[in-house]
């Protein structure tokens, strides 16, 4: 062919048959392959399933505002944590990371595009779809054996409603999703980053992505099989869980929690990852030990995968693996506390900015430090055998991942929001809204920890009306409904600025990476040229460099006031 | 603000918190601790979680005090310039040591305080050892140091807890036995052999321990030892279904002597329950048509 026969005429290497034409809104959106779009999608997407998992939260908590009470029955309760749990997991906390990491992680190394765009197209739809297979049950049976399914409890013969088979098909659906988009981010981080950008210049956030991906391409697997097994004990005669039969629960329960806990990492890692972003931005200072941070993310992903038996505790289990899971358990304090140290020392002699995404960090570090503390409590076992299964390790969990992951999630709404929109979100509501929601968080789950000690179990719709007990929950019923105005007040913040916030302008935050070298929202090729990249904070080195050429420091750069733009 | 001043803000703050975890544990109880007093190993529990509280405490305020400190010192002013600072060396090796000695230290005093949360005790002497009956060690199941306890058979089935005495002989079909209530003797150390029928359950009354899981086709372990007469309650910890909250259980400890004598009351109605289905049983095998 072509090399059979030279030709002196040049080959052109791209040939254009058609020119596409643009296609119109909503068939645009459902055909995207764009990076920035199916990452939008997916935040929008997976903020809504963060608002139905918090109305059934306030429901539960309306339920648990005084003893005996019977706003709701007992199957209804059931059914409603395990879907608030199910939604905060799997549809809003771990799909919500990968939809920043979908618009960002290209941006920030310099990419056009996700390696797979088509892929990553797929990915968002898989979500999609496990949502409404699993929100569908909502008009039959919703499932009501808790987000962990616990066999026997889960097997046909306790619980034959077909919410349960929901629920499997959601891991199945938002499993494979998570594991194409893992796939994908692993691919585009190793590959297409920008010329000068190595392993040691990789911005944080993309570092613990590429971590989450890792992690999520070893631990989903195991609950895709786990689930399997569970649909064939329910559906087809197989025994796998079944202890009349040679089966096991305990299988279930190692099974899930192999991938349970690394999940826990999974949610976490990516909220660390914004806070590294945020933190030395804000503070106007490099971040304090880009490796150990880096590296710290490696350990605790590698550790994540040996504790999981923690869970387990009150399980049958010899002494030797309680200790084991103990230990390991433990370990894992110690890159945590690193990273801890390091955001610290961060702001630490800087010249700290109190705008929104910094405070939400600020809230992030002091309600993660809670979390990590009564970790290292429940980590050791024979304390762990009276808190295991009591509102001490609700209270435990809600601080690592609503208190830590999801105030990180808001510090990277308030953060990025300038770059996906252009316009900025007011600072007013975005404080006011960080106010409610650190005084409704503490305020509800705070308490919760000596509502545990005092013997409530967690997962009961009713309790008896001795000592504190009603006080308490009442206390934590209040909170809980601060902590969701104060989610509101930032969906309105959103609503509004959307079309109407200033125009934010390509950094209004005088970023320290890539993705504020362009246009605010991105052009659909992201860069009309990658500049090298020399050192972790590639901004700051083409601010320096402007500065040196035109003689002129960049300004602080502000955007125009909101009444010159509004209409 | 002076520095004397703030040095002596951050002392009265400090000395409050030690005064109130130190000085009042007992009204503090409710908020601080695990439910405690009914059984040694329970208090031991709430002794080490006091202590790994304590560590926590100093954690929490030297990192919440930095971080408070840091985000009022270090605020943008006029004027201010950032320390461009990219780390350092020596001191991030230093806490990381640092951590980990906090935890090598907290893993010792567990380990220390372990065998005394675990292991069963001897009973005490006279009439509450009297009760006790040799038990085998089996697998993970721990005995007194004297080889004996008063074992229990703990049964979680929805919604109830079913407990089987031991009366002495190999057969355990006609022991006593008891819903929900639990009846043992003061002073008698109580091992329980715990197991579940349907779902998984897990058995728990605070102030005598910790929980530990009834998993169908497990025998899970727990012991306790009462030193005076009372009711102590508690509830199943694993969701097991709708009734889950429902799934009440209680201990009521008594003298050994009224122990004998429940003891005694149950069998007898459990022999006289026995005669009469093997007299009705009787009936029906010579005419299958009586009335049991
Ligand atoms: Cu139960």
């Amino acid at each position: 062919m072509a090399a059979d026969s030279p030709s002196l005429k040049p080959v052109p290497q791209v040939v254009a048959h058609s020119v596409r034409r643009e296609r119109s809104g909503i068939v645009d959106w459902l055909t995207t392959t764009d990076h920035k779009k199916i990452g939008i999608l997916y935040l929008v997407t997976t903020f809504v399933f963060f608002v139905l998992g918090g109305v059934e939260a306030l429901l539960i908590r309306m339920q648990l505002g005084t003893a005996q009470n019977t706003l709701l029955t007992p199957e209804t309760f059931n059914q409603l944590f395990t879907m608030h749990g199910t939604t905060m997991v799997f549809l809003f906390v771990v799909p919500i990371m990968a939809g920043f990491g979908n618009y960002f992680v290209p941006l920030m190394i310099g990419a056009r595009d996700m390696a797979f765009p088509r892929l990553n197209a797929l990915s968002y739809w898989l979500l999609l779809a496990g949502g409404l297979v699993f929100y569908g049950s909502v008009f039959f049976d919703p499932p009501a054996m808790g987000w962990t399914s616990y066999t026997p409890l889960s097997d046909e013969a306790f619980m034959p409603s077909a919410g349960v088979d929901a629920w499997i098909f959601l891991v199945h659906l938002t499993g494979l999703s998570s594991l194409v988009g893992a796939v994908n981010f692993y691919a585009t981080i190793a590959n297409m980053r920008a010329p000068g950008m190595g392993w040691g210049r990789l911005p944080l956030f993309v570092w613990t992505i590429l971590v989450y991906a890792i992690l999520l391409i070893l631990a989903l697997p195991v609950i895709a099989g786990a689930v399997t097994l569970l649909l064939t004990d329910r559906h087809f005669g197989t025994n796998f869980y079944d202890p009349a039969n040679g089966g096991s629960p305990l299988l279930w329960q190692h099974l899930f929690w192999f991938f349970g806990h690394p999940e826990v990492y999974i949610m976490v890692l990516p909220g660390f990852g914004i806070i590294s972003e945020v933190l030395p931005v804000f503070a106007r200072k490099p971040i304090f030990g880009y490796k150990a941070i880096a590296a710290s993310t490696v350990v605790i992903a590698f550790l994540g995968l040996l504790v999981w038996a923690h869970h387990m505790f009150t399980s049958p289990s010899p002494t030797v693996v309680l200790v084991f899971f103990m230990m390991s358990s433990f370990l894992i304090a110690i890159p945590t506390g690193v990273k801890i140290f390091n955001w610290l020392a961060t702001l630490w002699r800087g010249t700290i900015e109190f705008k929104t995404p910094l405070i939400f960090a600020a809230g992030f570090l002091s309600q993660f430090v809670v979390g990590g503390i009564t970790g290292i409590i429940v980590a050791i076992f024979p304390v762990d055998w009276q808190l295991h299964d009591t509102y001490f390790v609700v209270a435990h969990f809600h601080y690592v991942l609503m208190g830590g992951a999801v105030f990180a999630v808001f510090a990277g709404i308030y953060y990025w929001f300038p770059k996906i929109t252009g316009r900025m979100l007011n600072e007013g509501l975005g404080k006011l809204s960080f106010a409610l929601m650190y005084i409704g968080f503490n305020v509800t789950f705070l308490i919760q920890h000596t509502i545990g000690m005092d013997g409530m179990p967690r997962r009961v719709y009713e309790y008896p009306d001795v000592g504190n007990l009603v006080l308490y929950n009442r206390i934590s019923t209040v909170g809980s409904f601060i902590l969701g105005l104060g989610v509101l007040v930032t969906i309105i913040n959103v609503a509004r600025s959307v079309k109407r916030g200033p125009v934010a302008g390509p950094d209004p935050w005088k970023g320290n990476t890539l993705e504020w070298y362009t246009e605010s929202p991105p052009p659909t090729v992201n860069f009309d040229v990658v500049p090298r990249v020399r050192s972790v904070e590639p901004m700051k080195d083409i601010r320096r460099e402007i500065e040196r050429n035109t003689g002129v420091p960049v300004a602080e750069a502000a955007p125009a006031p909101e009444s010159l733009v509004r209409g | 603000m002076g520095r004397n001043r703030r040095h002596l803000i951050t002392l009265t703050f400090l000395a409050a918190m030690v005064a109130t975890l130190v000085v009042a544990p007992a009204a503090m109880a409710d908020l601080f601790t695990p439910e405690s007093g009914g059984s040694s190993n329970a208090d031991r529990i709430s002794t080490l979680y006091l202590l790994t509280f304590l560590v926590g405490v100093v954690v929490f305020i030297g990192v919440e005090g930095t971080l408070i400190y840091a985000l009022i010192k270090f605020r943008a002013r006029k004027g201010a310039v950032a320390a461009q600072i990219h780390g350092n060396t020596r001191l991030e090796i230093g806490w990381t040591v640092g951590a980990a000695v906090v935890l090598v230290v907290l893993a010792v005093i567990t380990f220390a305080m372990l065998p005394g949360i675990r292991d069963p005790s001897n009973s005490a002497p006279g009439a509450a050892a009297a009760l006790a009956s040799p038990v085998a060690a089996v697998g993970e199941k721990r005995v007194p140091p004297d080889g004996k306890a008063l074992n229990i058979e703990v049964n979680g089935q929805q919604y109830l807890w079913r407990y089987t005495y031991p009366d002495g002989d190999d057969n355990n079909l006609n022991n006593p036995f008891s819903y929900e209530e639990m009846v043992v003797p003061v002073g008698t150390t109580v091992t329980l052999d715990i197991r579940s029928q349907d779902v998984v359950h897990s058995w728990w009354i605070p102030e005598l321990g910790g929980k530990m899981d009834a998993v169908p086709g497990y025998t899970n372990y727990a012991w306790f030892r009462i030193d005076k007469p009372g009711v102590f309650h508690g509830q199943c910890a694993e969701l097991c279904g709708n009734g889950h909250a429902n799934m009440i259980a209680k201990v009521r400890a008594v003298s050994p002597e009224e122990y004998r004598e429940w003891i005694a009351e149950k069998s007898a109605s459990i022999q006289a329950a026995d005669e009469a289905a093997a007299a009705s049983r009787e009936r029906l095998a010579q005419d299958p048509n009586a009335t049991p």
